[in-house]
């Protein structure tokens, strides 16, 4: 009688365990509505750039710059009743500038209002996914804030992933609303059109739409590409009220370019995991726009896993432009010339740049630090064919 | 504008269009054959830490976007 007990005690916990193993659906488990914290990113940046073809001296004289960058951003998601994610991101940004050129919009003063200038830009972001359906949709809003510049911006997105979740479709359309202050140079300010930084300018608009669409793509087990392309339109004041263009007749103006500018960049990017030791990632993009610059960038990155949680990665980015029509070196425009403009930025170059990045990731934290889950620090050396060259060293933080 | 003044980009849109649609016929990786295109270098964008790179570049070079930087608005460059 007891061994007839005992076996039916068992049978029922083995039905009962039997029924443990049922799966659960995925849409039916239970995920936590509480807001919670994923990550936060802090990125610091130093660039320092020379050259002898600034715009504000109509395309000579000092490019000396250098720019201190910081950036933090705080992303954070919550579950709603639906089991659809919901993901916000904060982000505020500030950039600190110093100009040699800058100095010369007003040459008389020791220190002009733009020799040095600060920029501020905050953005919000939301997205929510739909693991079940593989899509997701998002909005976000921004800011920014300098001396001479001001921008809001808005952008709206959307991606859908295939029934196999080996590709995805994504769309995003964005719009800026710039205003300009309209800072010139101070032999060409008339009136109340220039002064010191208490002054109040005139703004003019400048106005920027961009759609873009995506497709990335698992190939195989080691290979995924992605393709961008994207259409932008701006309008309104598309130069810079302080860049001065000197004539062939010796005579000095304002730059003055076209008040609509349409840009069609394409981008193809792959990463191929060549084994546990080595990644390659690539990117490519071509450019045209109808002021007549054509493009192509190519940037090559091998990513050397020393360790698993510790990485180098050397890079090297070819850039090469064709000028755009309305570009001249100094004294070299007509008088008689619609649009000019002496900003070698659209002048004809190629540009190298090079460097390494270091990627540390321990799973118990850098340095120990528990919440300090990756370090990754990378410099870079640019140089163009018109002799300006840059450097700039880049530092994430990225806590979990 | 018309994008007829624009040959090249077309036909780059239209090989992204052909490239699409090529691609979405590829071989299906499951979930569980996903760890090495899961690798956070694997990533198919730009690093955080490239961001002020991005920024440059947009202000000193004519061309710009289609790399998760800026294309024009925002800031005083080009």
């Amino acid at each position: 009688m007891k061994k007839l007990f005992l076996s039916v005690i068992g049978m029922y916990i083995s039905i009962l365990a039997a029924f443990s193993q049922t799966s659960v659906k995925a849409d039916t488990v239970y995920k936590s509505r509480k807001l919670s914290f994923e990550e936060a990113n802090l990125v610091s940046s130093y660039y320092s750039q020379d050259g002898n073809n600034a715009a504000v001296t109509g395309g000579i004289g000092s490019e000396k710059l250098s720019d201190i960058s910081n950036t933090i951003d705080v992303k954070f998601s919550r579950y709603d009743k639906r089991n659809r994610k919901h993901i916000f991101i904060g982000e505020l940004g500030v950039d600190h500038y110093t100009s040699a050129s800058s100095d010369k919009i007003d040459p008389s003063t020791i220190s002009s209002a733009s020799h040095a200038d600060t920029r501020f830009y905050p953005s919000l972001g939301w997205t929510m996914e739909n693991e079940k359906k593989g899509t997701s949709v998002g909005a976000g809003i921004s800011f920014s804030k300098e001396f001479d510049y001001q921008s809001i911006g808005a952008n709206l997105n959307f991606s859908k992933k295939t029934n196999n979740k080996s590709g995805e479709f994504s769309a995003k359309v964005q719009a800026y609303i710039d205003q300009v202050s309209l800072i010139y140079p101070i032999e060409l300010r008339t009136g109340n059109s220039g002064g010191d930084r208490n002054r109040n300018y005139a703004t003019t608009s400048r106005n920027t739409f961009s759609a873009s669409l995506g497709w990335s793509q698992i190939i195989n087990q080691r290979l995924q590409v992605s393709f961008d392309g994207e259409i932008v339109s701006q309008q309104g004041y598309l130069g810079l009220p302080f860049h001065r263009v000197y004539f062939n007749d010796n005579t000095v103006q304002v730059e003055t370019l076209p008040s609509s500018r349409l840009k069609i960049p394409l981008g193809v990017r792959a990463n191929y995991f060549i084994s546990d030791k080595f990644i390659l990632r690539t990117w490519y993009r071509n450019y045209h726009d109808n002021w007549g610059i054509s493009s192509n960038a190519l940037q090559l990155e091998t990513v050397v896993k020393l360790t698993p949680f510790f990485s180098v990665t050397p890079f090297y980015r070819f850039y090469q432009q064709t000028a755009a029509d309305y570009f001249a070196a100094y004294q070299q425009h007509s008088v008689a010339d619609n649009y000019y403009s002496s900003n070698y930025d659209l002048s004809k170059f190629t540009s190298n740049f090079y460097g390494a990045g270091f990627r540390i990731a321990p799973p118990d934290g850098v340095f120990k630090i528990q919440h300090l889950s990756a370090l990754e620090i990378r410099y870079g050396h640019y140089q163009k064919t018109t002799g300006m060259n840059s450097n700039i060293i880049s530092v994430n933080l990225k806590f979990k | 504008m018309n994008l007829i003044n624009y040959p090249k980009p077309v036909c780059g849109l239209a090989f992204l269009l052909a490239a699409a649609l090529f691609f979405s016929s590829c071989t299906t990786v499951k979930e569980y054959q996903k760890n090495k295109l899961n690798d956070a270098e694997m990533t198919l964008s730009t690093r955080k830490v490239e961001k002020t790179e991005l920024n440059f570049q947009s202000y000193r070079e004519g061309a710009s976007g289609a790399n998760g930087g800026k294309t024009g608005g925002g800031c005083g460059c080009n």
